[in-house]
């Protein structure tokens, strides 16, 4: 048995809207894969749940009339990994939640809730901070959409208010065009592990592929929240295809990074693995958008 | 507590219980159907030992609350047996290789090696390994039950 007090079940985005206004102090509940755990871990003792599990209109991954792609926040991250969708404008996110727990774990964790916890770690969230994603938001006043980089607040903290949800992770048509990317989780275990640090890179390269065009960058575990390397993304802009640019980001990244100690590892093992993982996940993303070195 | 109407299909068989909204899928399994193929190790999800097919799709029970199981088909370990009690070619393959020591692990492994198997896919080992790496085992050391995977799947594709 958990630790619960009470469980009200939403039928629709909006009846799930209206159990939030009634039960202002209750905790949402997706795939459950973080709040079960603080149930059996104490953290959550005689809460009051809401859960959105049986939202199914949720689970869909579509593309809206303006390009932009339309991922439902309950889509588990195995369903991303086998959405076509996905797998033909943005397989790095299919891949990104390749790479979380296991495979049952996969089949439950929703991509809604891996950016909803705020946590760092979460190895969905730099993909998505690396692509623009614009969330949608419901709540009694209706919907609003905000940027992913306005989202994070802090450790755990994100600007969800009162009474609202995710409802749509979008991705705007000119951050996946012609835009190729690569996700390095960097961990101790190859499964059932917490990234140490997770990189997610993605280019856009001239019609003759010599040249980048554009080039993006997040980490997670690299701060306190996801977060994207400014400083190397401007560096690249405009560089020639080539081991040049490998260098460039290997370097600059560490500019736009604050890792910290904890007992996984140390800030000087991050930094190490941050500047590694720039530069391998700059490589495969370039040859993936057809450059060569 | 507040109990609920959860009716589902379980190994082929249409039942309906009422549980405490508070019961997991495990809770549910082992005490209201007598299901203890279905273990509780580590109950947060770490281990797989309480793995089980929901809907096709392996879920650790344990993190899963039984509510959510109304409308679904799940399938366990006790499911795969013949009319006569006879054992699968899966579980028989995990005696032959000797991929049982404690057995604490095996019910959940095998569920998972079902779902893989039932792919009808050929994988190499790394792709096994990865498939199968939601699930611990203190006792083996994995190797007998990745021979165990593969010499199934290779029987089933007739490649044995
Ligand atoms: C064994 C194990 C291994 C794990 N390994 C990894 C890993 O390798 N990488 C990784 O990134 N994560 C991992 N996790 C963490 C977890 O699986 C993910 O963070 C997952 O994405 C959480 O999603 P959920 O829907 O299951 O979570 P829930 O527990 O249902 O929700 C998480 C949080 O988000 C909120 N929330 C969820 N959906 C919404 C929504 N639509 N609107 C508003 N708020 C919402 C909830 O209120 C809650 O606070 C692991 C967890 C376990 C148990
Ligand atoms: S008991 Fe469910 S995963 Fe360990
Ligand atoms: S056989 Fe003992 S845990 Fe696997």
């Amino acid at each position: 048995m958990y630790d619960f007090s009470a469980l009200y079940e939403a039928t629709s985005v909006s009846h799930a809207v209206q159990l939030m206004q009634e039960h202002p102090d209750a905790v949402l509940i997706a795939g459950g894969s973080d709040v079960l755990i603080k149930l059996r871990e104490g953290k959550l003792a005689g809460a009051e749940l809401i859960s959105i599990y049986k939202l199914d209109e949720l689970r869909e991954v579509t593309i809206d009339p303006d390009g932009a792609l339309r991922i439902g926040p309950m889509t588990s991250f195995s369903h991303a990994t086998k959405s076509p969708v996905l797998q033909q404008y943005m397989p790095v996110l299919g891949e990104a939640a390749d790479t979380a727990g296991g495979p049952q774990l996969r089949n439950v964790g929703t991509v809604g809730g891996n950016i909803c916890n705020g946590v760092t770690s979460a190895d969905t969230a730099s993909t998505e901070v690396a692509y623009d994603a614009v969330l949608e938001i419901t709540g009694a006043n209706g919907v609003r959409k905000l940027s992913i980089h306005d989202f994070y607040k802090g450790p755990g903290k994100v600007a969800l208010e009162k009474g609202e949800l995710l409802t749509a992770i979008l991705i705007p048509k000119e951050s996946y065009e012609n835009c190729y990317g690569y996700y390095i989780k960097y961990a101790m275990r190859n499964a059932m592990d917490i990234a140490t640090i997770g990189c997610s890179v993605n280019v856009v390269l001239s019609a003759d592929k010599q040249t980048i065009q554009r080039a993006r960058i997040a980490y997670g575990v690299a701060g306190p929240v996801p977060m994207r390397a400014r400083t190397a993304e401007a560096a690249l802009a405009g560089q020639p295809v080539g081991e040049g640019a490998i260098e460039i980001v290997g370097r600059e990244v560490l500019n736009d990074v604050n890792p910290r100690t904890s007992w996984r590892a140390s800030a000087d093992f991050r930094k190490q693995i941050i500047s590694e993982t720039a530069r391998r996940g700059l490589r495969a993303a370039i040859e993936r958008a057809g450059g060569v070195f | 507590m507040e109990k609920k109407l959860v009716k589902c299909n379980i190994n082929g068989k249409d039942v309906e219980t009422y549980v405490d909204v508070r019961a997991s899928l495990t809770d549910m399994l082992r005490n209201d159907y007598r299901l203890t193929s279905v273990k509780k190790g580590c109950e947060v999800g770490e281990c797989g030992a309480c793995n089980v097919i929901i809907d096709g799709e392996c879920f650790n029970s344990c993190i899963y609350l039984a509510v959510w199981a109304e409308g679904k088909r799940i399938r366990t370990l006790e499911g795969l047996l013949g009319p006569g009690g006879e054992l699968s070619d899966i579980q028989q393959a995990f005696v032959d290789e000797a991929a049982v020591q404690c057995g604490f692990c095996t019910p959940g492994f095998i569920m998972t090696a079902v779902e893989i198997l039932e792919t009808g896919k050929e994988y190499t080992r790394d792709e096994l390994r990865k498939l199968l790496s939601g699930h611990l085992c203190r006792c083996t050391g994995y190797e007998n039950i990745l021979n165990a995977v593969e010499k199934t799947m290779k029987q089933r594709l007739g490649k044995a």
